[in-house]
């Protein structure tokens, strides 16, 4: 009997693996370069840090870098395939900004709607200092 | 120190939720439009995604004539509901060319089948390099593109009945 069960497991792991490979086959990127690294690893490490300031644009709360989805692979290809070219990372990011707008990046820059935002700590900050000090001054008095 | 001021960090804090209370009743709108209305097609040529239909390329899109071109794909559920309004359009005469996002032509064919077939012409971008570089986030998208190859109007979503009147406005404005 022993055998038999042998046999049988073998067939449920060889379908099981069948599976495995046909899902793995269909769910493949179009182009190697959603997965496959640079071969100049400087390259590499150029396209690796603007994948993770790229926003996916299917699934919004990721970067490109980070996310399984197809777009964002197909989006990963494409800065791959701009940094071997010789593109530098701030013009591929421009590329992608100029049909997305600042959305897409999350490298925060100083721009007409976001200038409050680095401005704000510091005028917060200098109310702080501000308020701190009067109370001191006034704990000095008596 | 003034009598008033002790009661400004209280008040700056109030402030500070007023403003994210309403920033959170306000969640953000989940669809990106394009940047590219108002500027050319990119130069692309994408294969014929079925043997017995043309692909798709810039230059039949600026031979003085308008276009409408619409992103799909056989595995897109929302894609299915827009056959009715695309035929309609494709019975007033309006040519309606066709990227498809992803797909293989089995699936293309069957889906073609079964919901009809509204396009003059469909090409395949396997890697979505066409939409990306048009700025389409997504499927179903459209666009209407005039004679000389320039993207005039973005729809994002599938196009039902209801989105007719107004591009067909549009239609007519940049045909004339």
């Amino acid at each position: 009997m022993t055998w038999l069960k042998t046999g049988l497991a073998l067939l449920a792991f060889a379908v099981f693996s069948f599976q495995l490979i046909s899902y793995g086959v269909a769910e493949q990127p179009y182009d190697p370069y959603a997965e496959q690294p640079l071969k100049n690893p400087a390259q590499e490490n150029q396209a690796q840090d603007l994948m993770h300031t790229l926003r996916c644009l299917v699934c919004q709360g990721q970067s490109i870098a980070d996310s399984n989805a197809a777009m964002a692979a197909d989006m990963r290809a494409i800065v791959r395939h701009d940094i071997e070219k010789g593109w530098s990372p701030e013009q591929v990011r421009r590329w992608f900004i100029d049909r997305y707008g600042d959305w897409v990046s999350y490298k925060p820059t100083w721009s007409k709607r976001s200038w409050p935002l680095w401005i704000l700590p510091l005028v917060i900050l200098s109310g702080g200092i501000f308020l701190i000090t009067r109370l001191f001054k006034r704990e000095e008095k008596p | 120190m003034k009598p008033w001021l002790k009661w400004l960090p209280l008040v700056a804090f109030a402030l500070c939720f007023v403003l994210f209370r309403l920033a959170l009743s306000h969640p953000e709108n989940p669809v990106v439009p394009s940047k590219q209305i108002g500027k050319p097609l990119p130069e692309f040529h994408l294969p014929a995604a079925l043997p017995d239909m043309a692909g798709v390329e810039t230059r039949q899109m600026k031979d003085g004539k308008p276009h409408f071109l619409n992103i799909f794909a056989s595995w897109c559920v929302p894609c299915a509901q827009e056959s009715g309004a695309l035929m309609a359009m494709h019975d007033a005469g309006i040519p309606i060319m066709a990227i498809a996002i992803r797909d293989k032509p089995a699936d293309i064919t069957r889906f073609l089948n079964r919901y009809g077939n509204p396009y003059q012409a469909i090409g395949v971008d396997q890697g979505s390099q066409v939409q990306l570089a048009i700025g389409s986030s997504g499927v179903p998208e459209s666009f209407l593109i005039d004679g000389q190859g320039v993207i005039r109007y973005q729809h994002i979503g599938a196009v039902t009945e209801s989105d007719l009147p107004q591009l067909m406005t549009i239609w007519r404005q940049i045909t004339a």
